[in-house]
């Protein structure tokens, strides 16, 4: 396998007393995509803005790889009033020339917009206009944090679409935190359920029997999820990979949680 | 030459030369003072800009070179903290903003022999205007605004989203200090033109002003810079016609054109 984009290893974040990243183990490589769900305070956002290199490691290490180029869509673009600004103009501030920020544009089908003001944007266009500045970049690795938030149920859809194609185009990796179970389950190739230390992890179709991942959302989220289980001919441990003989042990009470703590 | 002599030797147009030279710097600080939200923070360098004087006296060192020290001090106070979060920040500066300038007046009145026009420090006196402090003013804005045309698009970049720029590898906290310290510098300037407690007007109506007219970050500085040169011609004017002081008449000025500017705009829009 090739080198891994981002290597965290026992990763922790603390805000004085309180630990919001615990342990956390993770490894980002070329193509993956990588969702991470958990509750509200889980430590989501903290964590990839470790990653993003915005928020410094009370333990643990963050390696990345050589000369990596992240592309950033943060959750919101909140954009002073007083601030006149149009969508060429914020995407050249990239420092991109305009062939490929209007490439970037189109990619993400907001290049009609390239004269708009940003303040005229709806939340939908103005999440694309977020993933086409992140795409003029040419990233290794795409980092997006709540991509369709603000979006219509089928602007989400089509959106978690356009990520997987980027992410065919680009050959980058993909690490997103996102709070649509449904739409995650369908569009990720691996989960992490967050909940200051990595409860459980895995393919979609596996987490959701997880009793971690049943005990942190609750059985109806959990079984709801299992319509979009596939079958597999293989079977995964908790952290995702493959396991030899393809029989997966049925985890029981906290095992999901214990992994992240050796 | 002589004919540059006899302006200068002029003290009206030595003002508005020399209010020029200041509207040039204030149009885009004042613009980022808008976009950042900025103001209080103004106000509370101005404020503090009292004390700078004081301490020059004590000191004896040049009044800017007393202004920028203690505005740099005091910038630098505020954002550690305001890193603390121990306090509102509106609350830091209204704390910090009224005790430096009670504190600057408090030192000023245990040196009974240095003689302070405190009305002119306040409110701007233009009369007061001398060659060498044209030197400084046009000294400091050939420096801001060389900064900035450097620094454009990472202060730009830093204000639209800061998380952004710093993933994009912006220097988001040293463009913080950087920009600090032009504030601190034509501060210190500013204040012969309107004075300490006038000297956010001039940075945030022209800003505020050209907001109205502008569709891109770099037409709303240059509208501002124009709006900044209106008020400063437009006050001085005033102020020789019908002998107002002249600091207050900039700003009323700068006030005029503001409603003027957003009256018409409200028209056209209905």
């Amino acid at each position: 396998m090739t080198e891994p984009l981002v290597t965290l290893e026992n990763l922790s974040i603390r805000f004085g007393e309180r630990l919001v990243v615990d342990r956390v183990n993770l490894k980002v490589h070329r193509g993956d995509i990588i969702t991470i769900i958990g509750p509200n305070g889980a430590g989501k956002t903290t964590l990839i803005k470790a990653v993003l290199g915005i928020q410094k490691a009370s333990g643990g290490r963050i390696s990345l790889s050589k000369s990596l180029v992240i592309g950033y869509v943060p959750q919101h673009l909140a954009l002073e009033a007083t601030l006149p600004l149009s969508v060429k103009r914020f995407m050249l501030l990239s420092g991109r020339p305009l062939p490929d920020c209007e490439s970037a544009l189109s990619r993400t089908g907001v290049r009609h917009l390239l004269h708009a003001s940003v303040h005229h944007l709806s939340g939908g266009e103005k999440q694309r206009l977020l993933l086409a500045r992140a795409l003029a970049r040419k990233p290794d690795l795409l980092v997006l944090d709540e991509p369709a938030q603000g979006v219509d149920i089928n602007g989400q859809a089509s959106l978690y679409d356009l990520i997987r194609e980027l992410r065919d185009d680009l050959n980058c990796g993909v690490i997103m935190i996102s709070h649509d179970l449904h739409l995650v389950m369908a569009a990720t190739d691996k989960v992490i359920c967050l909940n200051q230390h990595v409860c459980c992890s895995g393919y979609p179709a596996d987490i959701s029997h997880d009793p971690a991942f049943i005990e942190t959302f609750g059985r109806p989220v959990a079984e709801s999820l299992a319509v979009y289980h596939h079958h597999h001919n293989h079977a995964h441990d908790l952290h995702g990979d493959v396991v030899a003989g393809g029989q997966q042990g049925i985890p029981s009470g906290h095992e999901g949680c214990d992994h992240a703590h050796h | 030459m002589p004919i540059i002599d006899a302006v200068l030797d002029d003290f009206f147009w030595r003002a508005l030369i020399g209010g020029l030279g200041v509207a040039l710097v204030a149009g885009p600080l004042g613009c980022f003072v808008v976009w950042r939200r900025m103001a209080y923070f103004g106000d509370t360098l101005a404020h503090s800009a009292l004390l700078g004087i004081a301490l020059s006296f004590l000191f004896s060192v040049p009044l800017n070179v007393g202004v920028i020290m203690i505005c740099v001090v005091l910038a630098t106070v505020l954002v550690l903290l305001s890193r603390t979060r121990a306090l509102a920040t509106d609350t830091l500066l209204g704390i910090l903003a009224h005790s430096a300038l009670a504190i600057g007046l408090v030192t000023l009145s245990f040196m009974p022999d240095v003689r302070v026009d405190l009305t002119g420090l306040l409110f701007g006196d233009l009369l007061a205007m001398r060659r060498e402090d044209l030197l400084w003013i046009y000294g400091g804005a050939v420096l801001i605004l060389c900064l900035l045309a450097v620094l454009w698009r990472g202060l730009l970049m830093s204000t639209i989203h800061e998380e952004l720029a710093r993933v994009e590898g912006i220097p988001v906290e040293r463009l913080r200090l950087v920009l600090m310290l032009m504030f601190s510098l034509v501060i210190a300037v500013a204040m012969k033109i309107v004075g300490v407690l006038l000297i956010t007007a001039l940075l945030i109506i022209p800003a505020a002003t050209a907001r109205r007219l502008a569709h891109n970050p770099e037409f709303m500085v240059a509208m501002a810079v124009v709006f900044g040169f209106i008020a400063v011609t437009g006050g001085l004017s005033l102020s020789w016609y019908l002998d107002t002081p002249a600091g207050p008449s900039v700003v009323v000025t700068a006030f005029v054109s503001f409603l003027l500017v957003y009256g018409a705009a409200g028209k056209a829009r209905t």
